[in-house]
């Protein structure tokens, strides 16, 4: 392992994790509902009636925050490992598909679900970073860049 | 204030977790996978988002919780830990995670826009079958 100091930004990460934590507790607090995207996102797709003001409210907030805050967003299109298009829409169909069926990502095991403390998340959150993992460490043995 | 609260937290909430997502460099997909690449150049950064994120929602979400009976935690099913797996061989694939993606397909990015389009297939496909069938692993 060779740590990559010269791109490591621990304060804007660290402030930008806050924020997040922010929401997710102002969501929590207000209504006690789970900033889990996965979860936004899955319910808004299957057409549930129930709950789907405040699901639309915060997506419009979350797609506001480039025109918002312009200038934050770049590097949103170049990956370290670049894969085509075609691969790009397989992994955003193993998202979708595997978020929903785990009921969960990043932000509703990995923030909400770990702060509530829940054995279920820390185990999803394991399986997707180990998952995560080894799939980069593939990629780059593909590529094969240097490590 | 009902109204206010049924739709402007929600917002507020939704544009706060978007800025974190940008601020963070999560919405970088390089950033992510030196993040997953613990065997190459290793950028620790995104470990400090999870921690920064926690550290802000577990004590208000654990004090929710002393107020009201919390929920019950599930028991870990196959569908739980296959789902997981599935969703990291995507993030690690593509650099996005679902948060992340859109605000970068909001923010103007062709890459995520062919993710998202996917993701939301996969989702309409996890809504309808799997979820019950895995339960039982």
């Amino acid at each position: 392992m060779i740590i990559d100091w010269a791109h490591f930004t621990p304060l804007t990460s660290l402030g930008g994790g806050a924020l997040i934590g922010l929401a997710a507790a102002i969501l929590f607090i207000s209504s006690r509902r789970i900033a889990g995207i996965s979860g936004i996102f899955g319910e808004v797709l299957s057409g549930t009636r129930d709950g789907m003001g405040w699901r639309l409210a915060f997506l419009a907030g979350l797609l506001a925050a480039p025109w918002v805050v312009p200038g934050l967003a770049e590097g949103t299109g170049t990956a370290r490992f670049g894969v085509s298009l075609p691969v790009l829409f397989i992994a955003g169909l193993l998202t979708g598909y595997g978020t929903r069926i785990a009921r969960g990502c990043t932000s509703g095991h990995g923030v909400c679900g770990l702060s509530r403390l829940s054995p279920r998340s820390l185990v999803a959150v394991l399986c997707f970073m180990a998952s995560g993992m080894v799939t980069v460490t593939v990629l780059r043995l593909l590529t094969g860049e240097a490590p | 204030m009902s109204r206010l609260v049924v739709w402007l937290v929600p917002l507020v909430a939704g544009l706060l977790f978007g800025i974190g997502l940008m601020l963070s460099g999560m919405v970088e997909p390089a950033k992510v996978q030196a993040f997953l690449d613990v065997g190459g150049h290793w950028d620790p950064s995104l470990a400090l988002v999870m921690g920064g994120a926690i550290a802000v929602a577990l004590p208000v979400l654990q004090l929710a919780r002393r107020r009201h009976p919390p929920a019950p935690h599930g028991p870990v099913e196959g569908r739980l830990i296959i789902g997981s797996v599935l969703f990291g061989l995507g993030w690690g694939l593509s650099g996005y995670c679902p948060g992340p993606a859109l605000v970068a397909v909001s923010g103007g990015s062709g890459e995520a826009l062919a993710y998202v389009v996917a993701m939301g297939l996969g989702m309409m496909a996890g809504n309808r079958f799997g979820a019950r069938e895995l339960r039982r692993i």
